[in-house]
């Protein structure tokens, strides 16, 4: 398992995104992991091993290394990449659930042909009902996981700076001495470049909430009709059959009014109306 | 052999899972395998070049590090994986088996029958392959064996680490007096903190994937109280169906005779 495979499981999850959850998704893989695999590993490959503390004493440098750098930047960031991809998740689960509910329908209403199920695995989910509110707490978790992770760093490393000197009188150090930190400036600059496309990815986060309950709102107030044609299929799929059988009672009553109105000539008028 | 093939052979193992069991094989590579591999491993990386003992002494830096570290934390946690991925196996096993016996079913039975299209005969052997068997009779006590072998597992290895390790935390520095050391050593140990971080994690996600467990043991317990309490009402009704029926026809026996 490692990040190809991570993002083969992550980008399945990119069918059902709004357009901004697409961008957001490619930030996250070129901006984000791509540059901490191919360049930000390596600047801190050498971090403990170019630890200098200016002292022969066995352990002083262990253990100076030890207090400045609690958890590297570069475990922190696989952790908050992993954990503020996987809400995504969230949104694969629920709709890998509807899908299998569609199945069930299908096959009970005895279309369960090759091509119908075919159909309901390549279907592309509206973001409505209850698989809104699955996205937007996905969403909400994104942005919550990546602030906790922005405020972690500022606890460990206030500061977005890194410095070339430490001073250290941790035992077994004889006294204060002076450690050295490997590539200072090359760190500093990873390290402004990962926190600006955190932000960067907070804000797409944002936005996209925005334009979530956005949508929710036009379609509670506008254009009610297309929109509650496109819900009423996309939800009420469990009520399908009893709607035939609605549709057939329905037409049985229509039938019935048409043979009472051939004798009513009068009630012409309305009966066009009904249509 | 290497995770993403074993999460290639789960994955496939996985279709008949309830959707507890999809949950868990998620928690297992993403939280789990992924941050062992993305992670863990380079904290871990340098354990034993980096482990300093406070003497000039040869062979002590060694025999120190062989006493604290009798097994490293990462050569466990694979293992660990290794043994808590393999039950469901068991579970792809009896699959295999059961449609390996209606295969030679549906063969014997198309041939006994005369001579059936061979494109439906496939298409037939291509349902078979595709469907997904419900968790019920014996697949449901191989399936619950399965979770119990995965949550000994799970317990078994964390016991270990907390025992050999004497805890979750990671000192700094340890104090050695084995041959050849001359005297009682301080050796200090790289990166405690950090190692410290990951083990609290893995341990952490070894308990949400046990609990996960415990939950889908439930929850399978509960489907099939349920499921054998409904066939016990469904025989009630039919019994007194045909109790009724038997009656029926007594009365109307009688009726036609008087």
């Amino acid at each position: 398992m490692n990040w190809g495979s991570f993002y083969a499981v992550i980008s399945g999850v990119n069918r059902h995104s709004t357009g901004i959850g697409r961008v957001w998704l490619s930030v996250i893989f070129i901006f984000r992991i791509l540059v901490l695999v191919v360049a930000a590993e390596s600047v801190w490959g050498d971090e403990k091993s170019g630890f200098v503390c200016n002292t022969q004493q066995p352990g002083c440098n262990s253990v100076c290394y030890d207090q400045f750098f609690p958890i590297s930047h570069i475990r922190l960031w696989a952790l908050q990449l992993i954990l503020v991809s996987t809400p995504a998740l969230l949104v694969a689960m629920h709709v890998a659930h509807r899908r299998h509910i569609d199945k069930k329908i299908l096959k009970r209403t005895g279309r369960s042909s090759p091509k119908e199920l075919e159909h309901i695995k390549n279907q592309k989910f509206q973001i409505t009902g209850a698989l809104w509110w699955t996205y937007m707490i996905s969403i909400i978790f994104r942005i919550l996981f990546e602030v906790a992770f922005l405020y972690i760093f500022y606890l460990i490393y206030p500061g977005f700076r890194m410095v070339r000197l430490v001073k250290c009188d941790s035992y077994p150090c004889p006294n204060t001495v002076d450690c050295f930190v490997s590539r200072p400036t090359e760190k500093t600059i990873f390290t402004v470049f990962m926190l600006a496309v955190s932000g960067v990815c907070v804000l797409l986060n944002l936005a996209e909430v925005v334009y979530l309950i956005s949508r929710a709102c036009k379609r509670c107030f506008g254009g009610p009709e297309e929109e509650s044609k496109v819900a009423w299929i996309s939800q009420r799929l469990p009520t399908y059959r009893q709607n035939e059988i609605n549709q057939l009672i329905a037409d049985h009553s229509l039938k019935s009014k048409l043979t009472l109105t051939k004798k009513c000539p009068t009630e012409k008028g309305e009966r066009c109306s009904a249509f | 052999m290497s995770w993403p093939a074993l999460y290639a052979q789960l994955v496939g193992a996985n279709r008949h899972s309830t959707s507890l069991g999809k949950v868990w094989l998620s928690v297992l590579f993403i939280f789990r395998v992924m941050v062992l591999v993305v992670a863990a491993e380079s904290v871990w990386g340098d354990e034993q070049s980096d482990f300093t003992c406070n003497t000039l002494q040869p062979g002590c830096e060694n025999v120190c590090y062989d006493q604290f570290f009798p097994v490293s934390h990462i050569r466990l946690w694979c293992l660990q994986l290794v043994f808590v991925s393999t039950p469901t196996l068991l579970v792809a096993m009896y699959v295999a088996y059961r449609n390996h016996g209606d295969k030679k079913r549906l063969l014997q039975g198309s041939g006994r029958a005369g001579s059936l299209s061979s494109k439906g005969q496939e298409d037939d052997l291509e349902t078979l392959k595709r469907r997904r068997l419900p968790i019920a009779g014996a697949l449901w006590w191989t399936y619950a064996c399965s979770l119990v072998f995965r949550l000994l597992f799970e317990g078994g290895f964390m016991y270990a680490l907390y025992v050999v390790y004497d805890g979750f935390q990671m000192p700094r520095l340890v104090q050695c007096d084995q041959w050849p050391c001359p005297n009682l050593v301080d050796c200090f140990i790289s990166r405690p903190t950090e190692k410290t971080i990951f083990t609290v994690f893995m341990a952490t996600a070894s308990s949400i994937c046990m609990v996960l467990n415990m939950a889908e043991l439930a929850y399978l317990v509960a489907k099939a109280v349920t499921r054998s309490l409904c066939s016990q009402k469904e025989r009630k009704t039919c019994g007194k169906s045909s109790r009724e029926r038997t009656r029926n026809k007594t009365n109307h026996k009688s009726l036609v005779s008087t």
